[in-house]
């Protein structure tokens, strides 16, 4: 297998870095220094102490007896990144990013969020630390998770309205990458997911192997062998290459789940890997919703964290390849695997790992009894509570 | 790159230079604040002293512009404006006056369209250039192929930009080099950064293609300021900020007298 990206920052034909030039000294600063960092012991001992007394990890490897019993076949189990400090996989990313701007000499850091989870996870860092956090969000997000907003607020970061374009994710991410280029020389910017220019999408996915990583121990110890099956939804899609990277160069069969909104034929989803055609957004190439003028779509989804039009670049390239099969659940699917979940297991999963649940259904007729499956479980669900109750019509 | 070709663009500073003169480049948002309203603004504005007129084509998500250029790109949109009225516009435009055109625009826009076609087209409607601020040399393979011989490529250096970089991209830059005045987005600023005249230096001990500043250079005299260190002045946000604020049907005016006020401040300052 191919090792991806390669110096250039490609994984394929996606990637690459196309940013301001203001940007690019700054992009090749944080390169090096990644560089450097990922082969000194002393930063990883670093990165793994807080991994493992801050974030709680490892996260683990739950098998959900009801919820097989309820699918019907196979042995499912979750991984339960819903566990980390802040309840998601975030933190995994953030953690390691903070350190790295503290190796930059950057006080003041800087991120987009869209259901808040990001911002949250940042904003956490940043008070760990005691760095200066502005986080960015799109005024429709706002409206929606008020309470992520207040929590940020609490950890001391500045929460930025973004009113421009679709007034969401998309936009928070182009007025963070402006705050960047007008306050690089002191600021680094933490890019939430496997997005943006060259190194953001590796290096993001390098601190989220850690998810993929613990599940290939953890299911050898659990089931003597790997999992037939990985199942992760696709936003941006950290927590999918988090736990795909480490198991691609096994049988491991892959799925990614990206968000069909209304559905896949409405115009209105989040799915660019389905729907969308190759384009540049947000600093690099990859498959990206837009319409016949090359202006990037809105996207729709019922969770806040897959409303975003475009995908990370190694999905890209893991879809042309054929190593990763990407799939789409509908917001009501995903709604339905919200509930079922809570009632079988006891555990209100987020609204994105709702989508890689939902799956399971669609799966099962190709499941055997004993198929040993793993969901990645990236983010519990308290912060969607609000939008569910809305979608059921249940005033709360 | 060619050396035989002298293209539209170089010969404007070939020119500026041995008469002693400054390169004044426009930009305004094509569409805006309509379609027809643009085309009688870069007429206007080449006989009002404009030496080439760049022309945004409007991109869905401008990363490297602030909230004057956001607006204005918005609003073009909005009105249905797409890359085909561009090239309407400059053919349009083209046959009324003999200024070089600039395109200013996204790279996504140009990749949608199709790179030859875009080179193709845009060169056959007399466009002389293009400035693709999210698409830096190390990305630009492709369409500097489909480019080539048709169109010039302005690339743009940056105060950030280290001493190396400044040396690889002045390298491949053609028609002029775009120096970013200030680390920061487009948008009209009170003050020039101290570092200006610096960072200019730095890029003139490199090279000797033409130097043009732009981001943030607001008023007449900044622009004459600017035009002591670099060879041309590129005024974009503070334009369109004249157009915004003018009543509506009198924003060519307004945006006429401000180019003739920078014009006569950079002939005599």
């Amino acid at each position: 297998m191919k090792r991806v990206p390669d110096n250039r920052g490609r994984f394929g034909a996606y990637g690459g870095k196309y940013v301001p030039e203001t940007l690019m000294a700054a992009l090749d600063e944080l390169e090096a220094v990644y560089d450097r960092a990922k082969r000194s012991p002393a930063f990883r001992a670093e990165l793994e102490l807080y991994l493992r007394d801050y974030v709680g990890r490892p996260t683990p490897l739950y098998f959900a007896r009801r919820l097989s019993e309820a699918v019907g076949k196979g042995r499912i189990y979750l991984k339960r990144e819903d566990l980390c400090h802040t309840g998601a996989h975030k933190m995994n990313n953030t953690i390691g990013q903070v350190l790295l701007a503290q190796r930059m000499g950057k006080p003041r850091v800087i991120a987009e969020t869209g259901a808040g989870q990001h911002g949250v996870a940042t904003a956490t860092a940043a008070a760990m630390f005691g760095l200066e956090c502005v986080v960015y969000m799109g005024a429709e997000d706002i409206e929606r998770q008020s309470l992520n907003v207040f929590r940020m607020k609490l950890l001391g970061a500045e929460v930025r309205s973004v009113g421009s374009g679709t007034r969401t994710l998309k936009d928070a991410t182009n007025e963070a990458l402006r705050d960047w280029v007008s306050n690089v020389r002191n600021t680094h910017y933490i890019i939430g997911s496997v997005v943006g220019p060259h190194p953001y999408p590796m290096l993001v996915r390098d601190f989220q192997a850690v998810i993929g990583r613990e599940v290939i121990k953890q299911s050898v110890k659990a089931e003597g062998r790997l999992p037939d099956y990985a199942l992760a939804c696709v936003g941006g899609g950290s927590n999918a290459i988090g736990l795909f990277h480490p198991l691609l160069r096994f049988r491991t069969r892959l799925i990614g789940v990206e968000a069909a909104g209304y559905g896949l034929t409405t115009g209105k989803h989040g799915a660019p890997l389905a729907k969308g055609s190759p384009g540049v957004l947000h600093g690099s190439m990859s498959y990206l919703l837009q319409d016949d003028n090359g202006q990037v779509a809105e996207a729709h989804s019922i969770s806040a964290g897959l409303d975003y039009p475009g995908v990370g670049p190694e999905h890209s390239y893991l879809k042309d390849e054929k190593l990763v099969r990407y799939v789409s659940v509908t917001d009501d699917e995903a709604l339905e695997a919200f509930e079922q979940l809570c009632r079988t297991e006891g555990i209100i999963p987020a609204l994105e790992s709702a989508h890689a649940l939902a799956y399971l259904k669609k799966l099962a007729p190709k499941l055997r009894k004993e198929s040993f499956v793993v969901v990645n479980l990236s983010g519990r669900g308290d912060k969607d509570a609000h939008i569910v109750a809305d979608a059921l019509g249940v005033d709360v | 790159m060619s050396a035989v070709r002298t293209s539209a663009i170089s010969r404007v500073f070939a020119e500026a230079r041995d008469s002693g003169r400054s390169v004044l480049i426009p930009y305004c948002m094509g569409g805006y604040p309509s379609f027809d309203e643009s085309a009688e603004l870069i007429v206007a504005l080449a006989e009002a002293g404009a030496d080439i007129v760049e022309i945004g084509i409007p991109f869905s998500d401008p990363l490297a512009d602030g909230p004057t250029i956001q607006t204005a790109s918005q609003t073009s949109l909005e009105a249905g404006f797409r890359p085909e009225h561009a090239l309407e516009l400059a053919a349009r435009v083209s046959d009324q006056t003999d200024v070089p055109l600039v395109f200013m625009t996204y790279y996504n826009i140009v990749l949608h369209f199709g790179l030859k076609r875009f080179a193709r087209e845009a060169a056959k409607v007399g466009v002389a250039g293009v400035i693709l601020p999210d698409l830096p040399p190390d990305e630009a393979g492709p369409w500097h192929e489909a480019a080539q011989g048709k169109l010039d490529t302005i690339y743009l250096l940056a105060p950030t930009s280290a001493p190396e970089r400044i040396k690889s991209v002045a390298k491949v830059a053609e028609g002029f080099i775009y120096a970013v005045s200030t680390v920061g987005v487009t948008g009209a600023r009170t003050d020039l950064s101290d570092e200006l005249s610096d960072f200019v230096g730095r890029i003139r001990a490199t090279s000797d293609k033409p130097i043009a500043v732009g981001f943030g250079v607001s008023t007449a005299s900044q622009a004459a300021t600017v035009a002591k260190i670099a060879d041309g002045v590129i005024i974009g946000s503070a334009l369109i900020d004249r157009i915004a604020r003018a009543k509506p049907s009198e924003g060519v005016d307004a945006a006429v007298t401000f180019i003739s006020a920078v014009r006569e401040a950079l002939d005599h300052p």
